[in-house]
Parts: C-alpha cells; sequence; structure tokens
C-alpha cells in the first residue's frame, strides 16, 4: 500500500505532465498527496473489519474472504488518491470530470462502511446524493463550456478564449462549474451535507474527507481559473468578455461569484462552529472556513509570480498545511475512545467535554490538539499562520482589502472555538465519576497525529524549501498576452 | 548573534523544566531567567549608547528564515528597545521568586510557560523583521493565555478567553495593514529609485517585512492610505495598551491573573503595544500620525479621566491598580503624540516607570492575597500596625506610581504633560506670549488644554492611590475572617510581615524607581537619539504642511515674516 501510495510520486519524473496551464502544479499536487495520504493511512488502521478480526484472532471465527471489507476499502482508499492526482494533471475537461469522479466515488462507500451504525449509512446516502447533484451541475457547467469554445481542452478554451473572448454560453458554463466544484470544497451554498456527513463517519475518514475532496475541488478550480486567465480589468460585464494586458484579476462576474462564495464560506463556517458542541462538527464547519479562506487565493491570482504574491501559490501550500494540521486533529479523535459498543464499534470522542482531562491520561494526545488546534487558527509560528500569511499578502497584492478584512475577522472569531479545542485538554479536569478515554488499540494512529503536529512546527521552521517549490509550481503559463501576440502577427 | 541567544536561552530553559522533575523546575526557571539577565546586562554594556539611535547586536547578517515570504531572522535593538529589554530580564527573575510560594499545582507547567512568555517578549523587542516581531507579538498571548486560565483566580477562564480574543482580533487588523504596507513595498518600481535610494533599499520592489524596507515603501503612501494603515495598526496596538474603548479585558485579565501573570501583563505586555506604536505607526504613517494625533490624545485624555474616576470607586485593590493602568497608560498615549521630543522621551520613560512601580504593586498586592485571600478594601485596614515593612514598600511605591517628585514616575510623568502642553503653537503666541520662546515648543497638533485636562487625571491618580492606600495601610486595624484560613491547606505558612525573599525582590524595584527619579539623566541622553529619530518623519511631513492652519496661526505668520 505504501508503494503504490508513494510511486505516483515519483512519476512526475517520468511521465509527461498533463496539462499546460499550472504545469507544475503535477508534480507538486502528487508529492504533497502523497505525503499527506500516508498520514492518513495510518490514521485508517483497524477501521473495517475490527469485530470480525477480532473473532478471528480469538479462534471464534474463520477467515471468510466475503464477509471482509478490508481491502475493498484500503484499494477504495486508493483509488481515490489517485482520482485526486489525477485531477492536478487533467488537461481536457472530460478527464477532469472523471478524476474528479474517481476521487469522490470511493468516498461514497468508504464513508458507508467506516462504521457499522447506522448513522454511517446515512452520511453515505445523504453524501451520495448532494455528491451526485454537485456532479451534475459542474458537468452541466462543463457542457456548456464545451459548446461555448467547441473544444473540451483545457490549453484549447484557453487560447480560445484569449483570442475571442468569453461568450454568454462559456461564461454560463464556467458559474456552473465553479458552482458544483463548490461541492467539492464544501463552500457555500453546498456545504450543507459536510457536518452531518464528517459526523456520521468514522474520524479517520472525517480526516479523508476534509482533505481528499477539497484538494481536488481546489485544483480543478485553479485550473478553471487559470484556463480563464487573470488577465481581466475590473469593469462591464455586457457582451463579450475580453482579456486586456494590463488586467490584473478575474473575469468581473467569475470574481463576484468566488468573492461572495469566499466570503460566505468563511463567515457562514465560522459562526455555525461556534455554536457546536461536537468536535467533529466544528472541525466540519471549520473545515467549510478553511476553503473560504482558500477561495480568496483564487481570486487573488497569481500576482506578481513570487509566492508571496501569488494566491495560486498561497492555495496549493494552505491545501498543504490544512490536510497536515487536521490529520492531527482528526488524529486525536482517532486515536481515543471512551469504550466500545455492542456491535463493536468505538464509542467515540463526541462532545468537546470529552476532551476534558486528556492532559493527564494522555498527554501526547492533548499536545497534539494543542498544537494542531493553534496551528489551524493561525498562530504564529505555527504552520498555519505561515499559510494564512500568504493569502493576506496575495490578496492585498491584488487590491482585495476588504476581502482580507472580512478573512482577519473571520480568524478572529475562529479563535472562539480552536481556543476550547486546543486548551480544553490541557486545562479543564476531568468529571467525576467519567473514565479517561483510552488509547484506541491502534499505535500507528497515535503516531500520525505525533507526525502532523511535529510537522505543524517543523514544516513552519524549515518550510523555505517547500515555498520555493510551491512558487514553482504555482507558475501559470502562458500568459494571454503572449498567446495574443503569437497569434496576431 | 548574542541577542538571539538572549532570546533561545529562556526557550531552552523552558524545554528543560518540562523534562526535569516537578521540584526542580523553580530552581532551573530561576537560572535561566538569572542567565538571561545576566546577558542582558553584557548587552547594555556593549551597546554604544552614544548612538542609541541606531540598531546594534544583531549580528552581521540576518539569518535567512523563509526568504520566500521575504521573512528573515533579522535582530537588532537600538536605545528604546534594549531599554524595554533590560525590563522584561529584570522582571524574570523576580517573577519566579515572587512565585514560589503562590504557585503550588503543576509548578513544571507554569514555570515553562512563564519562560516561553519571557522569551516572546523580547523577541518582540528584539526584531528588526516585522513578522518576526509579530511572531513574537502573537505568540505571547498563548502562555499569558494558560497562565491565567491555570493559575487564575475564580472568573479565570472567563478572563482568559476574553484577553485573548481581544488582543487576537486586534492584532489580526494590524497584520492586515502591515501586509498592505509590504505590498506598496512590492510594488514599488526600483527603476523609479535614485541610485541612492536603490543602494540603501535593496528590498525595494521585492516581498520583504524588513523594518526599514516597509519603512521606506510607508513613503509611498498617499495620505488616505496611511490614515488606512493607521487605522489598522492602532487597532492592534490600542487594545494591547489598552486605550480607552479597548481596555475592558484588562481589568479582568489583571484580576484574575496569578501575581507574576500581573507583573508581566503590566509591566512588559502592555508595553508591547505602545512599544509597537511606537515603532511602527510613526515609521509607517507620519501624514496619518500628524493628521489625527489630536483625535488619538482626546482619547487617552477620556481614558485617563474614565480610568481614574473608576479607580476612586473600586473596593477590589488589583482592580483598582489595573484600572489606574489604563489611566497612566493614558499618559504615556498622550505624550507620544505630543510629536516632540519632551513628549515622545517622557512616554519611552513612561513605559519603563510604569513597568517598575506597577510591577511592583502587583507584587505587594500578590504578597497580601497570598496571606489573607482577599484583595478587598473592605476586609483589610491598617496593616501598617501589623506589617510595617509591607506597609512602607506600598506607600513607597505608591509614591512612584502617583509621581511624587523625586522618585521615578515623576519624571515620566511631567515630560508627558510638558511635551501635550508645548506641542502647540496657538496659546503660545497668545495668552502666553513670552512663554511661547519656551526652548523645544514645536508647531504642534495638541496644546495646553489638553495637557491642563490630563493634569486633572493627574490629581484623581493621587486622590484614589493615597485613598487605597489610606484605606489599607492607616486607619483601624482590619483583617479578614479567619474563614479564609482554610482556603488552600496545602499553601506554605508565610511570617506576618515580608521575608527576606520577598523584601529581596522589591528592593531592586524600589532601588531603580530612586535611582531613576533623582537622576534619570542616563535614560534621558540616551533616549535623546532614538526619538530625534523618530520624530524625523513626523518633522518632514509638518514641514510640507501648510503653515497657516488655524486664524491665529495665521496671525502668527503675518506677524513674523
Amino acid at each position: 500500500m505504501l508503494s503504490i501510495t508513494t510511486t505516483p510520486a515519483w512519476g512526475e519524473f517520468t511521465f509527461d505532465a498533463g496539462q499546460a496551464l499550472l504545469p507544475g502544479m503535477v508534480g507538486y499536487a502528487k508529492v504533497m498527496i502523497a505525503a499527506v495520504g500516508l498520514l492518513l493511512l495510518m490514521l485508517m488502521a483497524g477501521t473495517v473489519d475490527r469485530t470480525d478480526e477480532e473473532r478471528i484472532a480469538a479462534g471464534r471465527a474463520s477467515f471468510d474472504p466475503l464477509r471482509s471489507n478490508r481491502a475493498e476499502f484500503y484499494a477504495f482508499f486508493l483509488f481515490s488518491l489517485t482520482g485526486l492526482m489525477l485531477v492536478a494533471g487533467a488537461d481536457t475537461l472530460l478527464w477532469m470530470f472523471l478524476a474528479l469522479e474517481l476521487t469522490s466515488l470511493p468516498t461514497y462507500i468508504m464513508v458507508a462502511i467506516s462504521t457499522q451504525r447506522n448513522r454511517s449509512r446515512e452520511a453515505a446516502v445523504k453524501y451520495f446524493f448532494l455528491g451526485a447533484l454537485g456532479a451534475a451541475v459542474f458537468l452541466y457547467g462543463f457542457t456548456l463550456i464545451y459548446g461555448g469554445c467547441g473544444t473540451a481542452r483545457l490549453n484549447e478554451i484557453h487560447d480560445h478564449i484569449a483570442l475571442h473572448g468569453i461568450n454568454t454560453l462559456t461564461m454560463a458554463g464556467i458559474m456552473l462549474s465553479l458552482l458544483g466544484l463548490g461541492f467539492k470544497i464544501a463552500a457555500v451554498p453546498m456545504h450543507f451535507y459536510t457536518p452531518d456527513v464528517y459526523e456520521g463517519a468514522a474520524p479517520q475518514v472525517s480526516a479523508f474527507l476534509a482533505f481528499v475532496p477539497k484538494t481536488a475541488g481546489f485544483m480543478a478550480i485553479l485550473l478553471l481559473a487559470a484556463t480563464i486567465g487573470w488577465t481581466y480589468d475590473p469593469g462591464a460585464v455586457k457582451g463579450v468578455i475580453r482579456a486586456s494586458e494590463h488586467g490584473t484579476q478575474l473575469p468581473e462576474a467569475v470574481r463576484v461569484l468566488l468573492w461572495v462564495m469566499a466570503a460566505m464560506t468563511m463567515t457562514v463556517g465560522n459562526i455555525l462552529a461556534v455554536l457546536q458542541s461536537s468536535v467533529k462538527r466544528i472541525l466540519a464547519y471549520s473545515s467549510i472556513a478553511h476553503s473560504g479562506y482558500m477561495l480568496v487565493g483564487v481570486i487573488a491570482g497569481p500576482g506578481d509570480g513570487s509566492f508571496t504574491g501569488s494566491g495560486v501559490g498561497a492555495v496549493l501550500f494552505y491545501l498543504m498545511a490544512y490536510g497536515v494540521m487536521n490529520v492531527g486533529a482528526f488524529a486525536v479523535l482517532a486515536a481515543l475512545e471512551r469504550g466500545r459498543r455492542d456491535d463493536g464499534d468505538a464509542i467515540e470522542i463526541e462532545t468537546v467535554d470529552d476532551l476534558r482531562g486528556l492532559w493527564s491520561s494522555h498527554p501526547r494526545m492533548a499536545l497534539v490538539m494543542l498544537v494542531c488546534n493553534l496551528s489551524l487558527l493561525g498562530m504564529p509560528p505555527l504552520l498555519g499562520f505561515f499559510g494564512k500569511l500568504p493569502l493576506f499578502t496575495s490578496a492585498i497584492g491584488a487590491g482585495e482589502v476588504p476581502l482580507v478584512i472580512v478573512l482577519g475577522v473571520n480568524s478572529a472569531i475562529a479563535a472562539y472555538y480552536y481556543l476550547r479545542l486546543a486548551f480544553v485538554p490541557m486545562l479543564e479536569n476531568a468529571d467525576r465519576g467519567a473514565g479517561a478515554p483510552r488509547a484506541a488499540p491502534f499505535r500507528s494512529r497515535e503516531i500520525a497525529g505525533l507526525l502532523s503536529a511535529a510537522g505543524v512546527i517543523a514544516l513552519a521552521v524549515f518550510g523555505a524549501s517547500i515555498m520555493k517549490r510551491v512558487e514553482a509550481a504555482a507558475k501559470v503559463s502562458p500568459t494571454i498576452a503572449e498567446i495574443q501576440a503569437t497569434a496576431t502577427p | 548573534m548574542i541577542l538571539l541567544v538572549t532570546i533561545l536561552i529562556p526557550l531552552l530553559a523552558a524545554l528543560a523544566v518540562a523534562l526535569a522533575p516537578e521540584t526542580r523546575a523553580k530552581s532551573i526557571a530561576m537560572l535561566g531567567t538569572c542567565v538571561a539577565l545576566v546577558l542582558g546586562g553584557y548587552l547594555a554594556l556593549q551597546f554604544p549608547w552614544d548612538h542609541a539611535g541606531e540598531f546594534h547586536l544583531g549580528g552581521e547578517k540576518a539569518i535567512e528564515w523563509l526568504p520566500s515570504l521575504g521573512i528573515s531572522l533579522s535582530l537588532g535593538v537600538d536605545g528604546v528597545a534594549l531599554l524595554l529589554i533590560l525590563l522584561t530580564l529584570l522582571l524574570g527573575p523576580i517573577c519566579v521568586a515572587a512565585s514560589s510560594t503562590a504557585i503550588t499545582s503543576r509548578r513544571r507547567s507554569y514555570y515553562a510557560w512563564l519562560l516561553v512568555l519571557q522569551a516572546a517578549m523580547t523577541g518582540v523587542f528584539a526584531a528588526r523583521d516585522i513578522v518576526v516581531f509579530y511572531v513574537c507579538f502573537e505568540f505571547t498571548l498563548v502562555p499569558m493565555f494558560v497562565l491565567i486560565s491555570l493559575w487564575g483566580s475564580t472568573n479565570r477562564k472567563r478572563a482568559a478567553v476574553k484577553f485573548f480574543l481581544y488582543t487576537f482580533t486586534g492584532s489580526v487588523l494590524a497584520l492586515a495593514a502591515i501586509v498592505y504596507v509590504a505590498a506598496v513595498n512590492a510594488a514599488i518600481d526600483p527603476a523609479s529609485l535614485t541610485s541612492l535610494e536603490r543602494g540603501l533599499h535593496p528590498e525595494a520592489g521585492r516581498w520583504s517585512f524588513s523594518i526599514d524596507a516597509l519603512t521606506f515603501a510607508a513613503g509611498h503612501l498617499s495620505s488616505a492610505e496611511q490614515a488606512l494603515v493607521m487605522a489598522g495598526l492602532m487597532l492592534g496596538f490600542a487594545v494591547k495598551v489598552p486605550l480607552f474603548p479597548f481596555h475592558t479585558w484588562l481589568p479582568l485579565a489583571h484580576t484574575e491573573a496569578p501575581t507574576a501573570g500581573s507583573v508581566i501583563l503590566a509591566g512588559v505586555l502592555l508595553k508591547l503595544g505602545t512599544y509597537g506604536i511606537y515603532r511602527f505607526v510613526f515609521a509607517f504613517a507620519p501624514m496619518a500620525v500628524v493628521e489625527y494625533a489630536p483625535l488619538v490624545a482626546l482619547v487617552c485624555i477620556v481614558g485617563i479621566l474614565y480610568g481614574g474616576l473608576i479607580c476612586w470607586v473600586q473596593t477590589d485593590v488589583k482592580k483598582l491598580v489595573a484600572y489606574s493602568s489604563v489611566a497612566h497608560l493614558g499618559f504615556c498615549v498622550l505624550g507620544m503624540f505630543a510629536l516632540n521630543g519632551a513628549g515622545l522621551t517622557g512616554s519611552i520613560f513612561y513605559m519603563i516607570n510604569h513597568g517598575l512601580s506597577t510591577g511592583a504593586l502587583f507584587l505587594l498586592i500578590g504578597m497580601i492575597y497570598e496571606r489573607y485571600h482577599t484583595r478587598s478594601m473592605k476586609e483589610l485596614g491598617g496593616l501598617a500596625a501589623k506589617m510595617p515593612i509591607w506597609s512602607t514598600f506600598m506607600v513607597f511605591f505608591t509614591m512612584a506610581s502617583v509621581g511624587l517628585p523625586g522618585l521615578n514616575g515623576f519624571v515620566s510623568e511631567f515630560l508627558c504633560l510638558l511635551g501635550a502642553f508645548q506641542a502647540s503653537s496657538a496659546w503660545g503666541s497668545g495668552l502666553w506670549g513670552s512663554a511661547g520662546a519656551m526652548k523645544g515648543a514645536t508647531l504642534g497638533e495638541l496644546g495646553p488644554w489638553y495637557a491642563l485636562i490630563a493634569g486633572v487625571g493627574m490629581v484623581i491618580g493621587a486622590i484614589y492611590l493615597l485613598y487605597m492606600v489610606g484605606r489599607i495601610v492607616w486607619g483601624k486595624l482590619v483583617e479578614p475572617h479567619a474563614h479564609h484560613d482554610g482556603h488552600d491547606a496545602h499553601a506554605p505558612v508565610l511570617p506576618k510581615d515580608l521575608c527576606t525573599r520577598e523584601i529581596a525582590l522589591l528592593l531592586p524595584l524600589a532601588a531603580l524607581c530612586i535611582g531613576l527619579g533623582v537622576y534619570p539623566k542616563p535614560v534621558l541622553q540616551a533616549l535623546e537619539e532614538p526619538v530625534r529619530f523618530s520624530l524625523r518623519g513626523i518633522d518632514d511631513v509638518r514641514a510640507a504642511r501648510p503653515v497657516a492652519a488655524t486664524p491665529i496661526e495665521a496671525a502668527r505668520v503675518e506677524v513674523t515674516p
């Protein structure tokens, strides 16, 4: 499993990079996905068939290949990661759609079989139907783009738009695609499923959901945005929209759509997270909010091309940062259990109060919770802060000051619930009578948590080389002006 | 390099404390803070005080940290920063010593966080890169949050959360303003600069967070942009100071924090705000500072009067001293926004004096709390009869805080008011025509009215502090009822009056109060150059402004050709 996960990472050196709009993104994305994928894999240990395997080990049952789900579960896990890597390299709309579906379809099944409870099945059904709706919306958008430009290849669409401008049909297609992809990244107004699904699934699968579909959605959005290009002037939206030599932003209509989505997503996510008491729901709503932060980077665009000025780079870096710190937060939930239910499932940590007293019973997990949540909050000098800083710089460089203020205020709202998550384990004593949670018998989950906490600190202190890679990965090429120069002699 | 070591030593000590056995925690912490203090002394000896306006001791070259983000670990101190670092380092061992009997549970965590806090505070003053500054500035929140919420008194959790959220919100907006200036710096076209400028500011046109580069870039801001930048920065720093409408977290945090926490909060953490204003608002937004100085001064005066009046009706001693901080820092910022030599010097001196005297007052109140488990003035009175040594110190530091001539508080408070008074030409030419020739008087934004009203605040300050001393030191002996004694069975038994340890940690503060009060010259001299450098930008703005701003000024311009 390990080798399969890591192989594609080396693939960048041997295979054609795929799409040519963000050519550097493919290699970076594969390495990042493989690295976070490894952390997630460690988290997945013992998710399915735990009861069965215990009975087999005790000699009370014999192994029955038909009853075992384990292989399928890991296969789906890898399929999904493969799909995610393929999204990064998608060079046609069709491939992009197929890759997105390859990412999503396994996750529906993973949610369903992650626990024995009906709540997981319900979550999976909800996730599936809403996911299918989202897929239908962006597929419709893709067909409209195809109809508007006469080609499904992203490079050709890019050139077509550069030469002929964006016609109404294409624009409608782009809008629908972005809206549909909003489902993958859990952006308002396509976010409704998130808390229910995260709560219904096992925590390790929720960690997977918070990283994989979100990354897929953001890479697809970045590719789409790069197809249109960040080379428009603010102003008129009537008729055919043309790029200009001095333009620095997305077409006004697209920008406004993303602007509203970003502002709404972070605000709704954060405010609803404040009201929750279940840890998984808090993390689910905060995952919505983080999508809102990253949308700011999409709006900002490549800027001057440096890491600090590039919103594209900021999104790519933040995806990695979010992946690492998020795994840590969920790993604590996965590594601890308050007991077993009759059907063999672990009784998980549900509310924030269940985390009380963790400092005395499981100091390492309390530390992971502290570090990862402070990082999610954006507390310097942790990774989350250096993820957010390029979002600030690129957006201000692109002139989006009001959006940055919204982002800042939202970070402050988020402080309220992240403080609870970070410090309740450390500061509060467990209720008398309530037994301390015990460690789940899977050491790798705990190790995944410790690794990501270490990563949150180490990547902030020694992140310089990664930032350099991201800078290269975020290069947008070629520019509209270049194409126009070559096309018009 | 030596600055980096001064920051790293408390961090290493914190690590050692976390790994060492519980009983050793305090001694390791003491060792760590003492080594840092000795290093601080060495820093002070190395520092060329004649050139205190420039930055020294940071090492030859900045250490690259995150070059893609334009962040480097560049350190360096001028006279102002070094004085504040010395204050921080001095309070380190005092806080450790003050905690030895008060903290009985989870001592390892306590001392570890205390040391981390000290490292972060030192880093704030030593940073020459604004992201490094911001990292340390923000990170002070975490240790302080833990100190308040684990070792505070009854209402500690609410206080800690309020403290964290208030300051965090403010500083995120300050970050937006900082990034705005950085974006302007990145957008500068190097070709548009003269070759001299290009040589002096190689970072122009690139993303950088070096304070020098951003100061240069701020010159490219329009006055409207500067106003926005100033608003963002002031929101961040005013919460920390705290200035009037943003002060509500302070009394709560002070009351609930453990003694050492209060000492650090009053002694150093509040200065982070004033230091931020001095260092960044003045550098990044000189036009806006000149423009809005009267407004800020107004807010300060409201804070001075409001804080003073609230103190008057307090019955909780700790809360009283906390509110007095609001009033005192109002003076400090008022002096700063007088925008002249006297005011600014006074303001920086005030930062140090307030740290010494208010820090000591919190220590004294902590000592009382350890003995009687109450801070209410209704339950305490006439302690001079029982605790003569404590009472002596209490009266002494109250006097320092009030601003008794001969003690340090007087010098800085007087300079702040003088600065505000002088920062005007309106009265100078009219009512006090002859006084207009007063040396050092500048054409400024504030005027005698500001100083006069703030002076009323000084009187109120004297009233409430003396009232407090009158209640608890003199008068009839009142002691709380015995039922408080069962409060903490494990608490070590303390002697009635102060023990040697407690006297030892108050003495250096008292000595400094007298020393700086009687002979403030070395400090004032050291501050001369930094202040002059800071005012250069302001004076340039003034020079470029139309002179005839008010009718009286216009008249004066006509009279004096």
